[in-house]
């Protein structure tokens, strides 16, 4: 309903609400035919658009174009569930929060104090016990979302536990999800799908719809990549054949290129990260040279020009590795100081690799590792098999209920079919106009209250048979057959719209679809099997047009 | 008058054979739950997780074929099955390790074997076993509530003639959902999520079709207080019979053309509905009706002297 298509539903509720008013206060049998007509007249007109692939321009324009939303297992695409992996967004958190520690520790000249963490807890032993009262000077001037306690340790020592809170652990994973689904969102927008879902379902899973998509491998490596960019010095003064044998020498790390044939290139670099992605504003593919393919150019803010600026300037002849998700894409060297926040990274790319790296780079990095929980591709030429298939039962469906119906109650049957037929357009014309999504288990919704808006009909029917035959007029028969038929009609329907609304308040994705259809469904059919049906029967008497009635 | 299938003046014992439909359905009812504990639905990967592809080859090939296309993705057992038209065939086997650069080592290993352009991949599900059991809890858990709602509703509605009519509306879904779930397992065919809305359609249809024949009882038994509750029902029934077979007969015969000409997408769901709509229609007349009958005969009225 974002896209302001009130409108349409608007005209045909406040159509049905005076045909409804006009029905219950014996309004001119007339007069009802008449609303009736314009009723169907502008179902028919909204669900013109939903029919024709092109429209005249001065429709668009003019008039609103709801058409029915096919879900992906009938159009085709691609479907994920991903999983935002948020303890590991706690254990970021806290790992930085211990980086920071350690650097208060060192300015604060407390030596030998050994910080570590588990799970969602920082742990600091000290060497001197004199230190306490700075660690907690330490925590209450900078970790005042953190609480500080304490154990004894193995070693007759104190161990000194740094905690969040639950609400701020609460916070910090909340705040973690919006960033990932903004993030994502900002990838997807970029991928340039049109009519894409990207929301939040449940407490740490990101329901991502991708209607028609050409590529679904390249949507799942766009937003699978974490995009955690750091730059950290490679450490040359070392080999790194004698790292990978005996391990890196300490404060430093052992990283691996992109994979290649050769495999992937070791580099040993030093641990401490030196800026991050957090300071990138914006990423562009440029063209490079024939050998080196195109790069991507970065733009950075005035602190991470800053940061760069004395980086570079403290590491002139050094090499500088860029690291993206812990895979180093270049390692160029220093040759000088380089102001002013442009960088560049160079790697080999394909077009598309480039294009992509550009658009993770500039939506940001994920604040957690993201896993595909779920993934449902469908085929358009699948999609359209199913679509032609659900027409073609439904169509053959219909035909032998309608012909059915006439053939068996005859005039009575003609009528119910009118019923029927406008609870079919109206149903469709309700479904588009709410932008509601119509797939599989929806056509089960639909199924289910068209026969039972027929069996309605088959219920008055009978009872208008009943009373004809116990001698009744044609004018008793019809106000006490849909009079009786009332009682069990109303309950049935009553109790399946009720269960509708629950299915649709507790149930998850097709659950959710099959409840919306079934409550439309039920209301469109008591509305046009029942109170439609009804004012056919009031214009014949009234028209005395009824002198026999045929059922 | 035009077409008549039922004479208006019907009158078939049904009440009185309730005893021995009951014993049957009961029998039955255990039956499901037995095969439902030890041999199991087959459930498709929407609810089992795994994955699942369904492909287009653009000739003849067999199953061996396919398994020796793919021997080289070291996908674990994989069960193959003919999908019975234009080639396509269904492939099934556990989660993947990543679902990342799947499709395209799918197509790359399928295209070796059968040459470019000869194999298209239509559809890849994939479902990681806790999603799938949590969509199976979601759905087990809205539709026990929404149940619970609906046989208040009925209690509520029927309260003039019985109480107990709300429960038999419960009682007799349940043993629907048995008899659907029963025969599911029986034919082994897949449930999936399309299988999970016929079974939804089956549940609106069967607490429809009690209402349905309740209706006709509680107005029945509200205008002829003299009867007993029995005749009453009997009459009843007998009264909508031919609304029931009217509406039940032409749902299952287009379920029946569904089953033949659907194809076998539609196959599960059709089935189910059939079983369903035919079992539905039965537990209106052979469970809800006894239920209310035991209810009005045993428990109240032994609870009423004790009470006086």
């Amino acid at each position: 309903m974002e896209n302001g298509n009130f409108a349409p539903v608007m005209v045909l509720v406040a159509l049905a609400v005076a045909i409804l008013y006009l029905h219950l206060n014996n309004g001119r049998a007339q007069t009802r035919i008449y609303l009736t007509a314009i009723l169907v007249a502008a179902a028919v007109f909204l669900l013109v658009p939903s029919f024709t692939p092109e429209l005249p321009s001065w429709w668009t324009t003019y008039l609103p174009v709801p058409r029915i939303q096919y879900g992906l297992d009938l159009q085709g695409g691609t479907h994920l569930l991903l999983d935002v992996k948020l303890d590991d967004a706690v254990k970021n958190a806290v790992s930085r929060r211990a980086d920071d520690l350690k650097r208060e520790l060192k300015d604060s000249k407390i030596t030998g104090a050994r910080v570590s963490t588990t799970g969602d807890t920082i742990q600091v032993e000290l060497a001197n016990p004199s230190d306490r009262s700075a660690l907690e000077d330490i925590v209450s001037r900078d970790f005042t979302d953190m609480k500080l306690g304490s154990t004894p340790s193995a070693t007759g020592g104190t161990i000194y536990t740094l905690n969040y809170t639950p609400r701020d652990l609460a916070q910090l994973r909340s705040n973690a999800m919006d960033q990932a689904l903004e993030t994502i969102r900002n990838r997807i927008d970029q991928l340039g799908v049109r009519e894409t879902t990207v929301e939040r379902e449940g407490e740490s899973e990101i329901l991502v719809q991708l209607p028609g998509i050409q590529d679904p491998e390249r949507a799942k490596e766009l937003i699978g990549k974490t995009a955690v960019l750091e730059f950290k010095i490679v450490d040359d003064s070392h080999s790194v054949e004698d790292a990978l044998k005996n391990g890196p020498p300490p404060g430093d790390e052992i990283l691996y290129g992109p994979p290649e044939r050769g495999g992937r290139e070791p580099y040993l670099v030093e641990s401490q990260t030196l800026m991050t992605g957090d300071v990138v504003t914006d990423a562009r593919v440029r063209p490079g040279s024939r050998l080196e393919g195109p790069y991507v150019s970065v733009d950075l803010d005035q602190r991470g020009a800053r940061i760069f600026d004395t980086l570079t300037a403290e590491n002139v002849g050094r090499r500088l590795a860029i690291i993206l998700d812990n895979t180093v894409y270049s390692a160029p060297v220093i040759k000088e100081r380089i102001p002013g926040g442009k960088v560049s990274i160079t790697g080999r790319f394909s077009i598309d690799e480039a294009h992509d790296l550009a658009i993770v780079l500039r939506s940001g990095a994920l604040p957690a590792p993201v896993e595909i929980a779920e993934e449902r591709t469908v085929g358009p030429s699948l999609g359209r098999d199913s679509i032609r298939q659900g027409e073609l039962s439904f169509a053959v469906g219909a035909a032998a209920v309608l012909i059915f119906m006439a053939v068996y109650y005859s005039g009575a049957g003609l009528v119910a079919d009118f019923g029927l037929t406008l609870n079919i357009l109206l149903l469709i014309c309700v479904m588009a106009a709410m932008q509601a999504t119509l797939t599989l288990p929806g056509i089960a919704g639909i199924v289910l209250t068209l026969g039972m808006s027929v069996d309605a009909n088959v219920l008055i029917n009978e009872r208008m048979r009943e009373e004809l035959r116990n001698g009744k007029a044609p004018r008793e028969a019809v106000r006490i057959g849909y009079e009786r038929a009332w009682s069990a009609i109303h309950d049935s329907n009553i109790s399946t719209f009720v269960a509708g609304l629950i299915l649709f308040q507790f149930g998850t994705g097709p659950v959710k679809g099959f409840a919306v259809t079934l409550c439309v469904g039920v209301l469109t059919g008591l509305f046009s099997c029942v109170v439609v049906t009804r004012i056919w029967y009031d214009y014949l008497i009234s028209t005395r047009r009824l002198t026999r009635i045929s059922v | 008058m035009s077409l008549q299938l039922i004479p208006p003046d019907v009158n078939i014992d049904f009440v009185g054979r309730r005893k021995f439909f009951v014993m049957l359905s009961t029998a039955i009812n255990i039956a499901a739950i037995l095969l439902l504990i030890f041999k199991g639905l087959n459930y498709g990967v929407d609810f089992a997780g795994g994955t699942l592809v369904q492909l287009r080859v653009n000739h003849q090939t067999t199953s061996n074929d396919l398994r020796h296309a793919l021997g080289p993705l070291d996908l674990g057992e994989i069960t193959i099955q003919d999908f019975g038209q234009k080639n396509q065939y269904l492939l099934r086997f556990e989660k993947l390790s990543s679902l990342k650069g799947f499709t395209p080592r799918l197509n790359g290993a399928l295209e070796k074997y059968y040459g470019q352009g000869n194999v298209e991949v239509l559809r890849v599900e994939s479902v990681g076993a806790k999603v799938g059991r949590d969509l199976r809890r979601d759905a087990i858990g809205a539709v026990i509530v929404a149940t619970i709602f609906m046989g208040c509703f009925i209690a509520w509605q029927f309260r003039n003639v019985s109480w107990s009519f709300g429960a038999g509306a419960v009682i007799a879904l349940v043993h629907d959902i048995l008899v659907v779930v029963g025969a599911l397992v029986i034919s082994q065919l897949q449930f999936d999520l399309t299988t999970l809305a016929a079974l939804l359609t089956v549940i609106g249809y069967s607490v429809h079709d009690t209402i349905i024949v309740s209706d006709r009882i509680r107005e029945d038994a509200l205008k002829r207080r003299r009867e007993s509750l029995p005749q009453i029902m009997n009459r009843a029934i007998n009264e909508t019979l031919s609304r029931t077979i009217l509406t039940s007969g032409v749902a299952i015969f287009v379920l029946i053309a569904l089953l033949a000409l659907g194809g076998p997408i539609l196959r599960p769901s059709a089935f189910t509905l059939l079983i369903g709509f035919i079992t539905g229609t039965y537990s209106s007349i052979y469970i809800a009706g006894p239920v209310v009958l035991f209810w009005e005969r045993r428990v109240k009225i032994k609870a009423l002297p004790r009470a006086a």
